[in-house]
């Protein structure tokens, strides 16, 4: 079963050569090595045409970079608790020296990163480059592509305003009917998932939005969520270097 | 130390290579005869585990591996309880509401519906609860005495007094709690029994409470 296992699409294009001690595996593991593809070696005439790649890819990492280093910034006056939470919100607005700008650099580019991350997942789509070699990649994307928005989920909860809570309160809901894992999903109550051990419970560290999913959303908003995003974006760019480079007409002719 | 070690191995791995190598076929033809003695030495020769079926670096190896397995699958489960709190807390779903003569004939009371989201209503024949959860996504709606109705702000759902939907997007009623007495003679209101109109509860006892003092 397990050779089969080995023989499959998906199998294939996460473990890209086998394991054995030869010399020829041992010369890919440096050669697909994920941290000596993160730049690309050159840079080909047609990556600069903005008209084919929109640049949005880019414009992303841009924008994630720009949230870490305003996210750390915020995280200096920024205390996850029911008591401070919207306190501290008010406080950068209005007190601390360029509080404002940070808080509106990161808010406005977590909207433009959800707007990007689609419309560069629109142009993959139109230029038809999830295509083999690139499957694997367009996989990979999709995941950056949930991640983003939980990020953004997780991150509106924040302010802990009531419009924060009673978002998450209705986006939350819909974890309740979770097939198998939620107490009202198809076969939740079944298996024995109740309204305090279900899906939902663990997402809010209780039965409704209160302090526990404040303190459960921010540190998967700050650590988890952009650790998990880091990792699948390295993955991302190494696949881009090692299935020949940033897409261009070029590339769609020779395949 | 270490190059005489070295070649004791070797030696001996070429000995027995040499002594075996023509035995064999004899081996297979008669009875198993016995191999020649190997020279006693300290150690249990190479390839060989005495009367143990696994040899020491075998057991080794699968002690090791157990470990590392045993640790990552009991720190995963650990890991997973631990995001599952024992203690909650959270407003008690059972609680006094008061005398029943403190409701009014014909009145919804908002008293409890900020700390534990149920309305009281108070009718001619007793007494109903209904939990002030949408049953669209779940903001919490509020009562208008001048019309009459139940109105969530979040998506317009309207719901009648008696908790059933009329208006908007929410698929269901309301549901209803469960309302009795208590031993002192307060209202009592248990938010962990639920009734639903789809389901035919609301006829079921605990649902309505009949009073008429």
């Amino acid at each position: 079963m397990f050779d089969q296992l080995k023989k499959t699409e998906v199998y294939k294009s996460i473990f890209r050569h086998s394991y054995q001690d030869t010399q020829r595996n041992r010369a890919l593991q440096i050669v697909d090595n994920v941290f000596l593809h993160l730049h690309p070696v050159r840079v080909p005439r047609h990556a600069a045409n903005l008209g084919y790649t929109w640049g949005m890819g880019g414009i992303t990492f841009l924008l994630f970079l720009i949230l870490t280093i305003t996210g750390v910034i915020l995280m200096f006056y920024y205390r996850p608790t029911a008591q401070y939470a919207y306190e501290d919100m008010k406080y950068l607005m209005n007190d601390v020296p360029f509080g404002p700008l940070m808080r509106n650099m990161h808010r406005w580019a977590a909207h433009a990163m959800v707007l990007t991350v689609m419309l560069h997942m629109f142009r993959v789509f139109l230029t038809g480059s999830y295509k083999p070699p690139r499957q694997f990649n367009w996989v990979v994307g999709v995941i950056l592509l949930v991640l983003t928005l939980l990020l953004s989920f997780s991150g509106y909860l924040l302010p802990w305003d009531q419009l924060s809570i009673w978002a998450v309160t209705v986006g939350t809901n819909m974890a309740r009917a979770t097939p198998l894992l939620g107490h009202e999903g198809p076969l939740g109550a079944e298996l024995g998932m109740r309204i305090d051990n279900d899906v939902r419970f663990v997402l809010l560290g209780g039965t409704e939005v209160g302090p526990p999913t404040l303190l459960r959303f921010y540190v998967g908003h700050c650590i988890f969520l952009p650790l998990i995003a880091v990792i699948f974006m390295a993955v991302h760019f190494w696949r881009v270097r090692k299935d020949g480079g940033i897409s261009g007409p070029e590339a769609g002719k020779k395949a | 130390m270490a190059d005489q070690v070295t070649n004791d191995v070797t030696g001996q791995q070429a000995e027995t290579a040499t002594a075996q190598a023509p035995l064999k076929p004899a081996v297979a033809q008669i009875s198993p005869a016995p191999l020649p003695r190997k020279p006693k030495q300290d150690r249990p020769p190479e390839g060989d585990p005495g009367i143990w079926r696994l040899s020491r670096r075998n057991l080794l190896t699968l002690a090791g591996w157990l470990g590392f397995f045993g640790f990552i699958i009991v720190s995963t489960i650990g890991s997973l309880r631990y995001m599952f709190p024992r203690v909650l807390f959270e407003p008690p779903m059972k609680f006094k509401a008061g005398s029943p003569n403190d409701f009014t004939i014909g009145e919804v009371s908002e008293r409890f519906k900020d700390e534990k989201r149920v309305w009281i209503v108070r009718e001619r024949e007793g007494f109903y609860a209904l939990i002030s959860i949408c049953t669209h996504l779940g903001c919490t709606p509020r009562w208008l005495p001048s019309d009459n109705k139940f109105k969530c702000p979040c998506h317009g759902s309207g719901f009648y007094k008696t908790g059933m939907n009329f208006e908007g997007p929410a698929p269901r009623p309301l549901e209803r709690a469960f309302v009795g007495i208590a031993d002192d003679g307060q209202l009592e209101v248990d938010r962990s029994t639920k009734f639903l109109y789809e389901k035919n509860e609301w006829g079921k006892p605990g649902s309505f409470l009949k009073y008429t003092g």
